[in-house]
């Protein structure tokens, strides 16, 4: 969070005047601080909406109610802090290149929001649209890769099959060898690829979201939902009991858990995902690079660092502890790809739970709890959604409906199985 | 590298085991509504703390049920499915005709 000072009341600083101006701004005592977000204060005794989780799903949703719909009576409560999940764990990965025209469409549409936000909100997320290179290494993916590529393009979402020569250029230092376990054999380019500085998200909607009136509580756990005749009616936390009109619950990793004190199942698998960064090194890697046979993708931050995330763990797990195989897997994997990296060493390392749904698509909308909505099952995929899931929850929370966008990923789709099947179209196949 | 201790193996590394989820009890195919048959295929329990699951020892097609907490991770009994399903199970439709 930025703490900027306010100028001395003195003429600016000149380049003559740089070590008298700085000792004066240094020694004078007036300054005051800014602050992004205002001191949290009592909990109100009850609220329109309660959004459960202060990620940057939670305070998209807020954000958007608060600036589109006029709710303004909006409380965020976390457990842990502001953007301390999975907003903070996830590998910053914002594309559109999806399998179904439903899933196309959300996810275009988040990918333009994206492309927005920094002007729409006034805060730099440092966007950078520099497009997304997934490998094919057998002829079914590149099946696949054709069928993607056509359902993009028919929805205005820039992606195309290349063939080797093309990856070559596009990435010139990709291991292209022939006598390697998995060759490659083309690609699925997808211009429209990109990456964001996640937590600057969830900062940025918390900070406008309280210039309109919504409260965020940090540190401030719920403990129950309350019920009255089917319809959710407040909510217990570790500071007191609230009222509330609506209940959201974004708690991608505890989506199952939450939903439990609701009083309902979910169509949820929780695993972990294992993923790392390299120390810094000198760009090299303009384009974000995935390969689903591989399990890893790759992308350079404007830091330098490399980014390598992998697929969920093998079996069910609520901790974020990191296993050997893993970083190991994960490591072999990207120097299969990148062999020069063998000597580069790993600066940090992590992971994050991930709330897998049978079809890889999330669930948005209502639950079986009148005035009780979904926005889980984000599994590996939640962050390109952040923008475009906060704008429709709103939606959904003040007209009591989930918008015609939001249908398809509807929670009652598992009961007529009638399912948007993503699995082929995550960035690192499970 | 995690230890999984096979009832008929002994202790293995964990990478050669799959997960087959958590034990749970199939509703009679036959009789069982759509949305009931849905919730078994699709929901689960999800539970944070002690799971009885299905697990397979890969290299030799071996199936048993593990005791594991899904917090901590620390496995705390694995046993043949025997000890659990005494008899045979019939996946063959009833014959509800009679």
């Amino acid at each position: 969070m930025s703490i900027a000072g306010q100028p001395p009341p003195t003429a600016p600083l000149t380049c003559e005047a740089m070590p008298i101006g700085l000792l004066r701004y240094g020694l004078w005592g007036g300054r005051t601080r800014r602050r992004d977000l205002p001191l949290p204060g009592e909990l109100k005794p009850s609220y329109d909406v309660v959004i459960i989780g202060g990620g940057g799903h939670g305070l998209a949703t807020a954000y958007h109610l608060a600036k589109h719909w006029g709710v303004r009576n909006v409380c965020v409560l976390d457990r842990g802090y502001l953007g301390g999940g999975n907003t903070a764990r996830n590998t910053a990965v914002i594309r559109s290149n999806y399998i179904t025209p439903e899933s196309v469409r959300f996810y275009k549409e988040g990918v333009e929001l994206f492309t927005r936000f920094s002007n729409d909100l006034g805060y730099n997320i440092m966007y950078s649209q520099r497009g997304q290179l997934t490998l094919a290494h057998s002829d079914a993916s590149l099946r696949t890769f054709r069928l993607r590529a056509e359902v993009n393009k028919h929805l205005g979402v820039r992606s195309e099959m290349v063939d080797r020569q093309q990856i070559r250029e596009i990435v010139p230092c990709l291991n292209m060898a022939d006598d390697v376990r998995y060759p490659i054999l083309g690609g699925l380019w997808h211009r429209d690829g990109g990456t964001a500085r996640h937590d600057a998200v969830a900062w940025a909607y918390a900070a406008r979201a309280a210039e309109m009136g919504v409260e965020l509580h940090q540190r401030t756990e719920v403990t129950g939902i309350r019920r009255d005749k089917g319809k959710a009616t407040g909510v217990e936390t570790t500071r007191g009991a609230i009222a509330c009109g609506h209940v959201v619950q974004a708690v991608a990793g505890m989506s199952s858990r939450l939903a439990d004190m609701a009083g309902f199942r979910l169509p949820i698998r929780s695993f972990p995902l294992q993923a790392m960064v390299t120390q810094p090194l000198k760009p090299f890697l303009d384009p974000l690079v995935s390969s689903a046979a591989l399990h890893a993708y790759v992308s350079q931050t404007g830091r330098g660092e490399l980014v390598i995330g992998g697929g969920s763990d093998p079996y069910e797990l609520y901790s974020t502890r990191s296993t050997l195989e893993l970083k190991e897997s994960l490591i072999a994997h990207t120097l299969e790809m990148f062999p020069f990296l063998a000597e580069v060493k790993m600066l940090r390392q992590w992971a994050g739970i991930t709330d897998m749904t049978p079809d890889y698509s999330p669930i948005m909308g209502e639950s079986p709890l009148k005035n009780y909505w979904l926005d889980a099952g984000w599994g590996t995929w939640g962050f390109k959604a952040t923008p475009v899931s906060g704008k429709y929850m709103a939606e959904t929370v003040a007209t009591e409906r989930a918008p015609a966008m939001l249908r398809p990923f509807r929670l009652d789709r598992f009961a007529t199985y009638d399912l948007a099947n993503e699995m082929g179209a995550t960035a690192a196949s499970h | 590298m995690k230890i999984m201790p096979c009832p008929l193996n002994g202790p293995r590394n964990i990478s050669e085991f799959s997960c087959f989820g958590e034990v749970t009890e199939m509703p009679e195919p036959a009789t069982a509504d759509d949305t009931t048959w849905a919730e078994h295929v699709w929901y689960a329990n999800n539970m944070a703390g002690v799971v009885r699951e299905w697990w397979c020892h890969v290299p030799t097609s071996y199936w048993f049920i593990a005791e594991r907490n899904t917090v901590t991770d620390e496995i705390l009994r694995t046993y043949p499915a025997g000890e659990v399903f005494k008899e045979r199970v019939e996946f063959a439709p009833k014959d509800t005709s009679a």
